[in-house]
């Protein structure tokens, strides 16, 4: 057992040495055909050949959307856990903040009447979402690590209890008729329509590879090279001049801001925002999610956030012994995360600095451990 | 704003606040005592609470009683709660150990840092969770009616009946006999040199490993004797009961200060307290908010808690 887990092991490491050898325009050729790749997934000329990927117990392209919509959640929690290293237990009441702003600027059902369009509303959902970052991050984040993991899961389920409870966010009658982004194909259909969950996700993949630029370009800048030095160790990265208080705010805010687009972009698609789409778990397994694939790399971030939610549809309609396995998937889902922590720490796709630090630790154990 | 019924009410809400209250109190213990000595949050506690109320409804329902059964006589009132009570206790410490062997025991040998910690416990939070959501298939499952539902006698304008003074008794009976334990004995001793410095106590011969052994067993048997005092005062689980209430359980804890046995008392009571008065002045739809409020402005004003951190710098 160990021996194989060794040679997978050494295998993938050889296997890693030879791509990162590649001369550069043949990997940047890896790298368009699996963009590609994604870009013509939902099409049903393509994914018909593909054998077993394709869902079978829903929509397709449906679930490609929610899943784009996950990675999109997962790459802005990376910035915080995976870089900061701070530990976001309520991600998801960002995604609430931004989906409810949406809701309440545009939908005809609120009480502001606005009804604004989607286009206009997506920036101040960002803004608000940013805020609500900087507010729940300005008290908390002096506190140690763990502590602001409970304080976070207690912001998203507090979103949640008033998304329930207060007549201004309309508990579970929700808010309906939420306009679509805007656009026209040359015959005057909409782009954006009801059926079609297509350019949703097309929308939705184009957003997540500028997000996943941008914040390549941050990680190499000095705001990244201070979040890195905070995970490392916080009180030397504040001995070196690092005002670590306000890059921690920085991470957290530039989360809850990819958060924000997350909600807004999902409440211009599905129309509809009610108290139902936000439950606990969610958070919690987008965190885990991240982790899975490994925190502190950008491909580990989408691989994990994307991997999760897949897996999970990919159970419906599964029948193995008489068990419906989609009942069963967050079971397997927790134990995944209990075996990856004992064995893998790092994650499935490992930042290699990240997995340094964990091999480390591991000499340094403890007297009597 | 309702202050009226805040001020008539006054003597219901401290007694139903005070029930509640001892119940988070006795789970709270649990986040305390771990946290006190291996500096961690084991979130799997919510489900050792909750396997300790399915262990107890249960028992009772192999025993022959459904929920519209009537039991009378207190003899037998007596015998069933503590049948119940045993059970509970001792499937909740099981599975705290289990907990503790499976999947933190493996991380510490690995000195993994604390997120892999958390994440583990996370894992096994729904791992748990689940495994009861499957197997009750997601249904709240009734516990049977045990104690009378008649006043026993009435302080100041409330009544009190014979399940608050149950809840209550029974959760102080637990905490002045962990305290004992803690304080007197000599596994008590250990635990808290453990707390103070692991490596020393290790050096001074200390078994450190049978040692937090130990203080997960304890934890669960309190969180096993609130599962059963849970049913006996709610009336009903369901399989995501424990995550809430064990959100509010660790708030108790960081309110009386997390790792100091008898500020898991204080904190248990004040925030069942805190939650009943806060709900009947502004609407019982905000209930679950209270706990996140209060910690939140806690960790913002006073972190360490009101009576001070730190299992091992208790008296000693």
């Amino acid at each position: 057992m160990t021996s194989v887990m060794e040679k997978a092991r050494a295998g993938r490491e050889v296997l890693g040495e030879r791509w990162r050898g590649m001369p550069r325009w043949v990997r940047w050729l890896g790298l368009a055909a699996i963009i590609v790749f994604f870009y013509a997934l939902p099409n049903k000329e393509f994914y018909q050949w593909l054998g077993p990927i394709p869902t079978t117990g829903s929509n397709f392209g449906q679930v490609l959307f929610m899943m784009s919509i996950y990675v999109l959640l997962a790459v802005g929690l990376n910035i915080v856990v995976g870089f900061a290293g701070l530990l976001d237990l309520g991600y998801f009441g960002f995604f609430a903040v931004g989906a409810y702003t949406v809701a309440v600027l545009t939908s005809p059902n609120s009480d502001l009447k606005a009804m604004w369009p989607w286009v206009a509303v997506v920036p101040i959902a960002i803004g608000l979402t940013m805020l609500s970052g900087l507010l729940l991050g300005l008290p908390t984040l002096r506190l140690r690590g763990d502590y602001l993991a409970i304080v976070t899961l207690g912001f998203a389920e507090m979103i949640r209890i008033a998304a329930t409870s207060s007549e201004f966010l309309r508990g579970q009658r929700g808010f309906n008729r939420l306009p679509h982004p805007p656009g026209t194909y040359s015959d005057g259909k909409p782009i954006f329509g009801v059926l079609d969950p297509r350019p949703y996700y097309w929308l939705v993949l184009t957003l997540i590879i500028l997000v996943l630029v941008a914040t390549r370009n941050l990680i190499n800048s000095r705001v990244g090279r201070a979040w890195i030095s905070i995970r490392e160790d916080e009180d030397a990265a504040q001995l070196m001049g690092v005002p670590t208080f306000k890059f921690k705010l920085w991470a957290f805010v530039a989360g809850a801001a990819v958060g924000g687009l997350a909600g807004a972009l999902f409440a211009g698609k599905q129309g509809f925002v009610n108290n139902q789409s936000f439950e606990l778990l969610n958070s919690i397994i987008i965190l885990a999610a991240v982790i899975l694939g490994g925190s502190g790399n950008l491909i580990g971030g989408v691989v994990g956030g994307g991997l999760t939610f897949y897996l999970m549809e990919r159970f419906r309609g599964v029948e193995i012994f008489g068990f419906q396995l989609y009942e069963f998937r967050f079971l397997l889902f927790g134990v995944a995360l209990v075996l990856m922590m004992i064995y893998r720490p790092q994650g499935l796709i490992a930042n290699r600095r990240r997995a340094a630090e964990f091999k480390d630790r591991r000499k340094e154990v403890m007297v009597g451990g | 704003m309702n202050v009226d019924g805040l001020i008539s009410n006054f003597g219901t809400l401290t007694i139903t606040g005070l029930t509640i209250g001892a119940i988070y109190a006795l789970v709270a213990l649990g986040y305390t005592l771990v946290y006190g000595v291996l500096k961690l949050i084991n979130f799997a506690h919510s489900e050792v609470f909750i396997t300790g109320a399915f262990a107890a409804l249960w028992t009772w329902q192999l025993l022959g009683l459904n929920q519209d059964s009537v039991v009378s006589g207190v003899g037998a009132i007596i015998l069933y709660l503590l049948i119940a009570l045993v059970v509970a206790a001792l499937a909740s410490a099981g599975v705290a150990a289990v907990v503790e062997r499976v999947a933190y025991r493996p991380l510490r040998r690995r000195n993994a840092p604390r997120l892999a910690f958390l994440i583990t416990a996370i894992g096994l939070s729904i791992v748990l969770a689940e495994a009861f959501g499957i197997f009750t298939r997601r249904k709240a499952q009734s516990a049977p009616t045990l104690m009378p539902n008649e006043v026993l006698f009435s302080i100041g304008g409330a009544e009190v009946y014979p399940v608050q003074l149950l809840v209550i008794g029974a959760a102080l009976v637990m905490m002045v006999g962990l305290d004992f334990f803690i304080n007197r004995s000599r596994i008590g001793r250990g635990i808290r040199a453990v707390a103070q410095d692991q490596n020393t106590a290790a050096l001074m011969g200390i078994n450190k490993d049978r040692i937090i052994l130990v203080v997960f067993i304890v934890g669960g048997l309190m969180a096993g004797v609130a599962g059963l005092l849970y049913n006996a005062r709610i009336g009903s689980v369901v399989y995501h009961a424990g995550f809430l209430l064990g959100i509010k359980a660790f708030t108790a804890a960081v309110l009386g200060g997390i790792g100091n046995l008898r500020g898991a008392l204080v904190g248990g009571l004040l925030l069942g307290l805190t939650e009943n008065y806060a709900s009947e002045l502004v609407g019982t739809e905000w209930r679950n908010l209270v706990a996140f409020v209060v910690l939140i402005v806690l960790l913002m004003f006073r972190p360490t808690g009101l009576l001070g951190e730190s299992l091992g710098r208790a008296r000693v």
